[in-house]
C-alpha cells in the first residue's frame, strides 16, 4: 500500500493489483473520499476518480469487506426471535474514537455484544475489551433492536 | 445625496456585481479572479463610473483580503507537508525559479523599470496560483494521478519561496538600503524557521490558544490573531502576508479545519474586494500599450512552466503523458501575482504601466492556465500520433 501525501489536498492511498492497474482512494481534508482506478494504457492517469460520500464509502467497504460474516450471523439467528445483527459505524470524531471496547461498556449499558470489528476491509473477530477503536471502524453487533438503537446513539453521542 | 447612503449604494453595487461575475465564472468553469479584475477595470480610475467615498474602507478591506488569503493558504498546509514538499521538490523548485522569474525580470528591464520593477515582475511571472490549480486538478479528476504530488510539491516550494520573497520585496519597495534588505531577509528567515519548529513540536499549544468550542469566540480569536500577527510582522518589515501565512502553518489539526471553514466566506469577500480595488486603481487606458508584452510573457512563461513540470515529473519517473499534464497544470497564475503587483503599486515605487502589465498578464494566464490543463491530453496525443505517423511511413508514397 502506497501512502502519498498530497500537500494542501489530503492523502492518496493506493496499491497495484495483479492486472497491473492501481486502485485506491484519495481522502481529502474536508472528508471527501475519491475512489481512483488507473488507466491501463497510461498508469499515471486515472480512468475514474469517483467522489463518494461517507455512506457510499462505507457501503462499498461493506461490499468488499466481509459480507459472508454478516450473512452467516443473520442465518444463525433467523429462528431466534428478538435477536438482531447490525453493523454500526464508528465515525471519526465520535467520543469513542481512540478509546477501547471496554470504555464503551456497550454490553452493560445496552446489552449489545460486539462480535467483530471491520476496519479497512479487514475483519477483527471477537475483539477483547482493550481493543482500541479508530474512526471509520464498523462494529458488527448482536442484540435486541432497542439495544442496537441505543448502542448506535451511544456511539454517536457517548 | 447623504454621504453614508451613497457609500452604501456604491459598496452594495460593487458586491452585487462581483457576485454576478462570480456566478458567470462558475458557469463557464473559470476562476472568478479575472472577472473581478475586469469588473474593477470597468469602474474607478479611467473607467465608466468613478466610485468615490469608499476608498478608505476598500483600502483596509484589501489589506484584510491579502491577510486572509495567506492565512487560509497556511492553514491548508501542515508543517510536515511543507517539509515533505521541500525535500521532494527542491531541485524542481530551483529550476522553477530560474526559468519562470527570468522572463518577467527581463521584460521589466527592457521596459526600463529598473531593478525594483524587475524584482516585482519576476515574482509576478514566477508564482503559479495554488488556488486555481487545485480546483482544476479536482475538476479534471486528476487528484489520483501520479504526477499530481509532483505538481503540489512544486506549489508548496513556491509558497515557501514567497515567504522569503515578500519581506525582501517589502524592504526593497520601502527604499531600504542593501544592508537593511539583508536585515529584513535575516529576520524573516529566523521567523520562518522559528515558526516551523514551533509548528512541528508545539503546534497543539498554538492551536489551543486560538481554539474555542463557541463559534463566535473562535471566529473573533482567529481573525484577531491573524490581523495582530500580520500587523506585527508588517511592523518588523517582514510583510503582513508572510505573518498570516506562518500563523496559518502554526495552527493545525481540527482547529485548522474549523478555522478554514469559518473564514472561507470572509476570505472570499475580502479577497474579492482586493482584486476589484486593484482593478479600480489600474487605468484601463494604460493596458493596450503593454498588451503585446503581456502576450509575449504569457507565451514564454507558459512554455517555461510546462518545461519545469515536465522535468520535475520525469525525475519522479512519470510517463510522458503525465509529464505533459504536470507541466500544463502549473501554467495558471492568479491571486499571488496580483498580491505582488498590489504591494508594489501601494508602495508607489513603480510605474502605473507595471500594474497594467501585471493585470493584463494575470487576465491572460488565469484563463490560459485552466485551458492548457484541459487541452494538454488531446494535444499531446495528436502530437504523438503525428510523430508516429512520420516515423512508421518512411517509404510509403505520399498521397
Amino acid at each position: 500500500m502506497e501512502v502519498t501525501p498530497l500537500p494542501g489536498i489530503g492523502v492518496r492511498k493506493d496499491f497495484a493489483i495483479r492486472s497491473g492497474r492501481r486502485v485506491g482512494v484519495v481522502t481529502q481534508r474536508d472528508g471527501q473520499i475519491d475512489l481512483i482506478v488507473s488507466k491501463s494504457d497510461d498508469p499515471d492517469a486515472c480512468l475514474a476518480s469517483l467522489p463518494l460520500t461517507t455512506d457510499e464509502a462505507a457501503a462499498l467497504a461493506n461490499l468488499l469487506g466481509a459480507p459472508q460474516l454478516v450473512a452467516q450471523l443473520n442465518e444463525e439467528h433467523a429462528e431466534l426471535p428478538g435477536i438482531n445483527t447490525k453493523q454500526l459505524p464508528l465515525r471519526p470524531g465520535s467520543p469513542f474514537d481512540g478509546r477501547t471496547l471496554g470504555d464503551t461498556a456497550l454490553r452493560s449499558r445496552t446489552s449489545v455484544s460486539v462480535v467483530a470489528v471491520m476496519r479497512a476491509g479487514q475483519v477483527h473477530p471477537s475483539p477483547t475489551p482493550d481493543f482500541t477503536f479508530t474512526g471509520g471502524d464498523i462494529l458488527v453487533t448482536v442484540g435486541t433492536s432497542e439495544g442496537l438503537e441505543a448502542a448506535a446513539k451511544m456511539l454517536k453521542h457517548g | 445625496m447623504d454621504h453614508t447612503a451613497l457609500e452604501l449604494i456604491e459598496l452594495g453595487g460593487v458586491f452585487f456585481v462581483l457576485g454576478v461575475l462570480g456566478r458567470l465564472a462558475g458557469r463557464i468553469g473559470l476562476s472568478p479572479i479575472p472577472l473581478y479584475l475586469l469588473g474593477g477595470l470597468c469602474f474607478g480610475q479611467g473607467g465608466l463610473i468613478p466610485l468615490a467615498g469608499i476608498e478608505d474602507f476598500t483600502a483596509l478591506a484589501s489589506e484584510i483580503g491579502v491577510v486572509l488569503l495567506l492565512l487560509l493558504l497556511g492553514l491548508e498546509y501542515s508543517a510536515a507537508e511543507l517539509f515533505t514538499g521541500l525535500k521532494r521538490s527542491w531541485m524542481a523548485g530551483l529550476l522553477d525559479i530560474v526559468l519562470n522569474a527570468a522572463p518577467g525580470a527581463i521584460v521589466a528591464l527592457i521596459l526600463g523599470w529598473g531593478p525594483v520593477g524587475a524584482l516585482v515582475m519576476a515574482g509576478v511571472t514566477y508564482i503559479s496560483s495554488s488556488g486555481i490549480i487545485a480546483k482544476v486538478l479536482g475538476d479534471l479528476g486528476r487528484l489520483g494521478n501520479r504526477e499530481t504530488p509532483v505538481v503540489l510539491s512544486i506549489l508548496v516550494f513556491e509558497d515557501l519561496v514567497m515567504a522569503l520573497y515578500l519581506p525582501i520585496l517589502t524592504a526593497v519597495l520601502g527604499g531600504v538600503s542593501l544592508l537593511g534588505g539583508m536585515k529584513a531577509v535575516g529576520i524573516s528567515l529566523l521567523a520562518i524557521t522559528v515558526v516551523l519548529v514551533i509548528a512541528l513540536k508545539f503546534g497543539r499549544y498554538v492551536s489551543a490558544v486560538v481554539d474555542s468550542p463557541d463559534r463566535e469566540v473562535f471566529l473573533l480569536k482567529v481573525l484577531g490573531a491573524a490581523l495582530l500577527v500580520a500587523g506585527i510582522a508588517s511592523a518588523m518589515q517582514v510583510s503582513a502576508a508572510v505573518g498570516a501565512f506562518l500563523l496559518g502553518i502554526a495552527i493545525s489539526g481540527s482547529t485548522a479545519e474549523n478555522a478554514t471553514r469559518m473564514l472561507e466566506p470572509l476570505r472570499d469577500l475580502f479577497a474579492a474586494v482586493f482584486f476589484v480595488v486593484f482593478g479600480l486603481n489600474t487605468n484601463p487606458a494604460s493596458i493596450p500599450p503593454v498588451l503585446g508584452w503581456a502576450v509575449l510573457l504569457a507565451v514564454s512563461t507558459t512554455l517555461t512552466k510546462i518545461g519545469t513540470g515536465w522535468w520535475a515529473a520525469r525525475k519522479q519517473r512519470v510517463g510522458r503523458m503525465g509529464r505533459a499534464r504536470a507541466g500544463a497544470a502549473l501554467v495558471a497564475r492568479g491571486e499571488f501575482s496580483i498580491v505582488i503587483a498590489g504591494l508594489a503599486v501601494t508602495a508607489g515605487a513603480v510605474e502605473d504601466e507595471l500594474a497594467a502589465l501585471a493585470t493584463a498578464y494575470v487576465l491572460l494566464m488565469a484563463i490560459l492556465g485552466p485551458v492548457t490543463a484541459r487541452v494538454v491530453e488531446p494535444v499531446a496525443r495528436a502530437l504523438q500520433r503525428t510523430k508516429r505517423g512520420n516515423t512508421t511511413e518512411p517509404a510509403s508514397a505520399r498521397s
